[in-house]
């Protein structure tokens, strides 16, 4: 069971039930349960997308993309059936948000759901939840059990005539699955390879028929977007970024925790007030804002407010929420290895660039880190990494170069200083070994 | 081959959530190996049939995914996490410890089928880091210590 | 789709929208590379080689994913495409072992060419590559990972295209893997199409492995040997002691009615030729044993043998038997010499389909047979009976690839439940045995609906079908030889009410259809003309005899009565393929011209040793009636065509070959090729060697081009361009004359499937070893004893 942590300048919505037991039907229900959906069930389905659209709700998984706009791209009319699949394949390093959702407001992912399925006129939504969440699984499908008990889910929910089934999905280890078209392909039990597009889900998803991706914090905003009001949550946030998310602090820091404040709050901030700055008397080196996948920023570039595209403005990216503080004790190299371990071992490896490109970084990072790498080297990470960068068939392959790029260019002298100790500066000053295991 | 009642059932419903048959491939066989311990050659052999699958087909899954495994584990999977945020707060060293502890290295399982030791990618534990993974249990915020008690507590529980 | 206009590389394109770029960039004479993409196979997106710059898109594009629209404007070459292309080759020499020197695929290699051209000259690499060992899946397909690049070629042609699925991918990121379908080995149908298609040289075959290298070979298009299928296949040949030795058999030009396919007997067995049993020396028996003879020796004894039973005994008294697998014009040769030099019609072959009754059927509608092309663009296929799969690679193939392709119909009706019931939009299972009944039902006959009823297909069903089929316009109706006789008339006449439909009568071997075209038939001249109806070709070759022959049977039967002096069998083995005492052959003179010691080898007096397919030019008919060429490729020293030693016969027995072979011009002296030496592939140096010396090689009486020209010009639906037949394209033969009904017992099929093949695959240790690997027990194969 995951730790709750809380911060003044938290501005509680999604989370605003965590701690509360709204894991209970019935107390979801106090808790303003099942509203929203009822609500919108009297809306005209253009009204809903529109509004979610004006809230300013970007996706939650890490694209960002306007969700209101990908609920548009859905045919009103299509001879195939409509899908709703709901992410919650939740596996970026740096990321446990979604974990928090399910584990304590289970409802909200699946009201959200009922909301998109009715906007976009789909009868069938799956709620699709990593393997590894078991305990999470088991919640979510008694959260299930419980709504088509009250009539919630199943033929004519709320008295409206509008039939929706929704399901519970599991993976089974894959964080590549965690791309939407390769949820899709999981989904329908097979290798989670990305599709071909376009055709984009929305118009060619599940078995052929379009389909709504969503990330299970974007599901869960939507209640309460629609019992609060599109301006009301668009206000929230700076221009086209709104409401709160969800920020997944971890490393080096005095307080990490899972924290939601306003989308654009400040991420020096969000370091040395909500996450209580570094432990003992160490400095920050850098941060990675937005899961593994983001450019590093270093000390220097992290007064900077976190919103998708004052992120994208210093060449990173808000990504999935998760921001990991690295102290000055911190390895470069070692953290661009494990990175780059990560990304290799997560390929699917239906590409060349991605396939090949992760394990030769890997081979590299790994030489370099334990003291074998040789000066062109260096400038060999660069290249290879630019070579895969915009050249994948997926983002995966974008995601495992654009940090090690960052690290490369931000912190090259790191990378020469592992030459000339022919090995890791920081393991032989013992550093790493001094690193206390924080309770 | 035989599953339990509570598999045939989950089954039976989940095969009436999809329009085909192969889409309950994935979660049907993590069940399937929560039963079996792994996915032996008469567990794929049953499940192709059921979804009317190549059993080739159905290996070609089972080795995407990084849960599923063909081969015996022990009783007890211990799956420390050393990814980033992890790494940062000691991941590996509760997996160096681990396998001065269990005396076995990544991949193994200790002789008498009690542990089996890996290391894996992020379980979505950052904030609670460093973090493991026995079965389906998480175990966070921890230390040496506190991974000593863990081992300790399934070593009993796994010995009665 | 409406046509659309794109720019490629400032060049205007026109192309229908919604092809793919790279298929408009190829159009327009642009190649744009790749691995992945293969043409007709599903789409991947993955190797990441055929990047192009559209406008308008921030990134580079995959041209095999991307779908052309209306204004496109497309750049496939700039230093930014220049260096993502030298990019992915880098990524792939990464971890790709540079054994080329002793890889197969050197010299043959995408990888190699994309090297060159994206000039990946510098290893950036200094990492130990990932290794495997290399895996033998089956007697045929070998698989050394660290060479894949995974392109997903084999997976998907495997599943795709020859509907097995014996192949997938396992493990992900680095550790992919192409996975067989029986975890350490493979269990299917051993085409090779895998090895074929395979960019590099992961997948490389136990035929060809490591024997030579591409550039060593000589490479030779001819048709193969083995079904009747007729697919054009490339062989590549090598010097070898004994002669020219085949190497390797492919279509990678895919110039041929087969496009890129081949099966196991295409493609890998050709090795019977080189069997050690193989006969190179002509046998007479002596002192009650075979015993090796000069070719002189043994032609004269029989030419003068066969004269001596003609002269006192009469022609009645001779049988000939011929060969499915000879060339036409052998086979043309052989009828012509047995009415003119042996003055007899005893002339017969192993039918396995009844053409004549075809011919009588059609009626003169020779423009009712389809062409195997046909059979993959139809709309509609009917399949009654055979098992295309097992007897019929490519019409299996052309008839799934149009199911999938072109989304055509296919409707089967077969009493067992054949693998083509996959492609099926129709699948009928009568009783077993009962498809002529089927027939008769689809001709009209409301009563047997209720006899065809089964558990699957209902009455009801029977009905439903014939209404769909009523309702097709140009169907290709395909019969196996379940369908005989006066059914076959039936089935026509049920054919001849609908729109355009056209017909394949299936038979077993290579050039059976040649065969029966080329009147090795009792009763039948050349073309299916009845012996009273046989002017034209009396009228150019002089008096024949008259009254109808004898077939297999009847000449077996009066043989131990002294009704049968001399017996000539000319590629085949009536012994080993038919239920024939050999006791009832003791008192005739026999004389076997084969490539093996054949059961009916055995018993003969004098063996001839012949030259296969493979060594000899000519043309074989395939089971359509497209007609196509056979060229040389192999040499057997010792070995003589099956066309010299019957002109050397005639000759041996007195006959003015001049008679028998159009060749050379009035008053024109013809050198038999002593001068050179009676070695084998006489015939074929002679045509060199008159070629040469500006000379016409029909100047030559074994030149096989002399009797086709007067097939052209006798046979009925061989009118055919001679110019396209050279340049290597088939060319569709009709079904003209008027036929003749048989008596239906006389068809016997081959029963051969995927990996046997008559007399051809006892001598092949590949198809041999492959059933072994199959069924774990030892195949028939022949072995020295």
């Amino acid at each position: 069971m995951a730790f709750l942590v809380s911060h003044p300048d938290e501005v509680k919505i999604v989370s605003q039930r965590f701690g509360l037991g709204a894991i209970s039907i019935d107390r979801y229900l106090e808790l303003n349960g099942y509203k929203a959906i009822q609500k919108t069930l009297a809306m005209e389905p253009d009204t809903i997308i529109n509004e979610i659209k004006n809230s300013g709700l970007r996706g939650r998984g890490g694209a960002g993309f306007n969700t209101g706009l990908k609920w548009s791209f859905v045919p009103k009319q299509a001879p195939k059936p409509k899908y709703v699949l709901c992410n919650g394949d939740e596996s970026e390093p740096g990321t446990c948000k979604d974990r928090l959702i399910f584990e304590h407001d289970p409802h909200a992912v699946i009201e959200g759901a009922m909301i998109a399925a009715f906007a976009v006129g789909a009868h069938t939504a799956y709620i699709y939840i990593r393997g590894e969440y078991r305990y999470l699984s088991l919640i979510m499908q008694k959260a299930l059990a419980d709504a088509y008990a009250r009539g919630f889910l199943g033929k004519n929910i709320f008295g409206s005539g509008y039939d929706l089934d929704i399901y519970w999905h599991g993976g089974a280890g894959a964080y590549e699955v965690g791309e939407e078209s390769a949820l899709m392909e999981s989904l329908e039990g097979k290798r989670g390879i990305p599709r071909i597009r376009p055709p984009f889900p929305a118009v060619v998803g599940l078995w052929g028929g379009p389909t709504v991706i969503n990330n299970a914090e974007t599901l869960a905003s939507i209640p309460h977007i629609i019992l609060g009001g599109a301006d009301w949550y668009a206000s929230l946030g700076p221009p086209k970024n709104g409401g709160t998310r969800l920020f997944c602090l971890s490393g080096h820091l005095e307080r990490p925790g899972v924290y939601e404040l306003p989308m654009g709050y400040n991420l020096k901030k969000m370091i040395f007030e909500v996450g209580g700055g570094i432990p003992g008397s160490r400095k920050l080196k850098a941060v990675v804002p937005g899961g593994s996948s983001t450019p590093c920023l270093t000390a220097d570039e992290i007064d900077v407010p976190m919103d998708f595209d004052s992120l994208m403005k210093r060449g990173s990216m808000l990504g999935s929420g998760g921001v990991i503080a690295l102290d000055e004790s911190t390895c470069i190299v070692q953290f661009a290895l494990r990175t780059m371990k990560f990304y290799q071992h997560e390929s699917c490896g239906w590409c060349i660039p991605c396939r090949e490109g992760t394990d030769w970084l890997k081979k590299t990072l790994a030489r370099f880190h334990a003291g074998g790498g040789i000066r062109k080297d260096i400038d060999n990470m660069l290249y290879l990494s630019e070579n895969m960068l915009g050249r994948t068939f997926c983002p995966l392959g974008d995601a495992a170069a654009m940090p090690t790029i960052a690290f490369v260019k931000k912190f090259r002298s790191e990378f020469e200083a592992h030459l000339e100790a022919r090995g890791c500066p920081f393991e032989k000053a013992g550093v790493v070994e001094q690193l206390p295991v924080l309770a | 081959m035989k599953f339990s009642p509570q598999f045939e059932q989950r089954f039976e419903e989940m095969v009436s959530h999809y329009p085909t048959r192969r889409s309950v491939l994935v979660p049907t066989l993590l069940y399937a190996q929560d039963e079996t311990g792994y996915l032996s050659d008469e567990v794929i052999r049953e499940l192709a049939e059921r979804l009317e699958l190549t059993e080739l087909e159905v290996r070609n899954v089972i080795s995407y995914y990084s849960m599923l495994t063909t081969r015996p584990r022990g009783k007890y999977h211990v799956q420390v996490c050393t990814n980033i945020a992890c790494l940062l707060r000691g991941g590996e060293e509760i997996f160096e410890h681990c396998r001065q502890t269990l005396g076995i290295g990544g991949g193994e399982t200790t002789s008498d089928g009690l542990f089996s030791l890996a290391e894996v990618e992020c379980i979505g534990a950052c904030s609670w880091a460093p973090a493991v993974q026995v079965n389906y249990d998480f175990h966070e915020n921890l230390t040496r210590e506190e991974m000593d008690k863990i081992l300790g507590h399934y070593k009993k529980k796994g010995t009665q | 789709m409406a046509d659309v206009n794109i720019t490629i590389d400032s060049k205007p394109v026109r192309a229908p929208g919604g092809t793919l770029l790279i298929e408009a960039c190829k159009k327009a004479g642009i190649e744009v590379p790749s691995f992945c993409y293969y043409p007709n196979l599903s789409l991947q997106g993955a190797c990441r080689m055929c990047l192009v710059k559209i406008e308008k898109m921030p990134k580079l594009q995959t041209a095999c994913t991307t779908m052309i629209t209306e204004g496109m404007t497309v750049t496939t070459d700039s230093p930014e495409i220049h260096q993502a292309r030298k990019g992915m080759v880098e990524l792939l020499l990464g971890n790709h072992p540079l054994d080329c020197p002793v890889c197969d695929a050197g010299g043959e290699c995408e990888l190699q060419d994309m090297t060159f051209s994206y000039g990946a000259a510098e290893s950036k690499f200094i990492d130990i590559k990932n290794h495997r060992d290399e895996q033998q899946w089956s007697p045929v397909v070998y698989f050394d990972r660290p060479r894949c690049i995974l392109c997903y070629r084999c997976v998907r042609i495997c599943g795709e295209g020859m509907d097995v699925w014996a192949l997938g991918v396992e493990n992900r990121g680095v550790n992919s893997i192409i996975a067989p379908n029986r975890q350490d080995h493979l269990e299917c149908e051993e085409c090779g199409m895998c090895i074929d298609i395979c960019p590099v040289g992961a997948l490389t075959s136990g035929a060809y492995r490591y024997k030579t290298r591409p550039w060593e070979m000589k490479h030779v298009d001819t048709t193969c040997t083995h079904c009747a299928d007729g697919c054009k296949t490339t062989l590549g040949v090598r010097r070898a002691p004994a002669g020219m030795e085949i190497v390797r058999g492919d279509n990678r030009d895919k110039s041929g009615i087969n496009g890129d396919f081949l099966c196991i007997k295409g493609r890998y067995a050709f090795d019977f030729a080189h069997h050690q049993q193989r006969i190179k020396q002509p046998l007479i028996r002596k002192n009650a044993r075979l015993t090796p003879a000069s070719w002189e020796e043994a032609l004269d004894l029989v030419g003068k043998r066969f004269a001596q039973v003609r002269d006192q005994e009469g022609g009645t008294r001779i049988g000939v038997i011929g060969s499915n697998r000879t060339t036409n014009e052998e086979n043309y040769l052989l009828q012509k010499f047995a009415r003119l030099v042996l003055k007899t019609n005893n002339v017969d072959h192993h039918r396995t389909a009844d053409f004549p009754a075809f011919a009588a059927a059609l009626a003169g509608r020779g423009d009712r047979t389809a062409t195997m092309r046909e059979v993959y663009h139809a709309s509609a296929i009917l399949l009654i009976g055979n098992d295309p799969t097992n007897r019929h690679p490519l019409l299996a193939w052309q008839i799934r690839n149009n199911v999938r392709l072109h989304r055509s119909r296919l409707y089967v009706i077969n009493s067992e439940p054949i693998k083509l019931r996959r492609q099926a939009s129709f699948f009928a299972q009568p009783p077993a045995g009962s498809e002529a009944r089927a027939v008769e039902f689809l001709a009209g006959e409301e009563g047997a609906a209720d006899a065809l009823a089964t558990s699957s297909t209902p009455a009801q069903r029977w009905r439903d079908l014939r209404e769909k089929l009523r309702s097709e316009q140009n169907l290709i109706i395909i019969f196996g030889s379940e369908i005989r006789g006066r059914d076959l008339e039936k089935l026509v006449k049920f054919g001849s009410t609908l729109a355009q439909a056209k017909f394949v009568c299936l038979s077993d071997y290579a050039n059976s259809r040649g065969a029966a075209d080329m009147g090795l038939y009792p009763d039948l001249l050349p073309g299916y003309l009845p012996l009273n109806q046989g002017t034209k070709f009396r009228d150019d070759w002089g008096e024949l005899p008259a009254a109808t022959g004898l077939d297999l049977g009847e000449m077996i039967g009066i043989a131990n009565e002294g009704g049968l002096r001399a017996l000539y069998v000319v590629g085949s083995n009536p012994l080993g393929r038919l239920p024939i005492d050999p006791f009832l052959l003791s008192k005739t003179f026999i004389v076997v011209q084969d490539m093996f010691p054949t059961e009916t080898a055995a018993i003969a007096d004098v063996v001839l040793p012949a030259a296969n397919a493979y060594e000899k030019s000519g043309t074989f008919t395939n089971t359509c009636g497209d007609l196509q060429l056979v060229r040389k490729a192999g040499e057997i020293t010792g070995t003589k065509p099956d066309f010299e030693i019957i002109v050397r016969l005639a000759s041996a027995a007195g006959f003015d070959i001049r008679k028998l072979v159009p060749f050379g011009k009035r008053g024109t002296h013809a050198d038999m090729g002593q001068s050179r030496g009676a070695q084998a592939g006489e015939a074929d140096r002679h045509a060199v060697w008159l070629e040469a010396h500006g000379l016409e090689p029909k100047l030559s009486p074994f030149d096989p081009m002399a009797i086709l020209d007067e097939i052209e010009r006798l046979v009925p639906g061989y009118e055919v361009s001679r110019s396209n037949l050279l340049a290597g394209n088939d060319q569709h033969t009709t079904v003209e004359g008027p036929g003749m009904w048989h008596d239906p017992a006389l068809i016997i099929p081959a029963r051969d499937d995927l990996f046997t093949s008559g007399t051809l695959g006892r001598y092949s240790r590949l198809l041999n070893s492959v059933i072994e690997h199959r069924q774990g027990v030892p195949a028939g194969e022949v072995v020295a004893g």
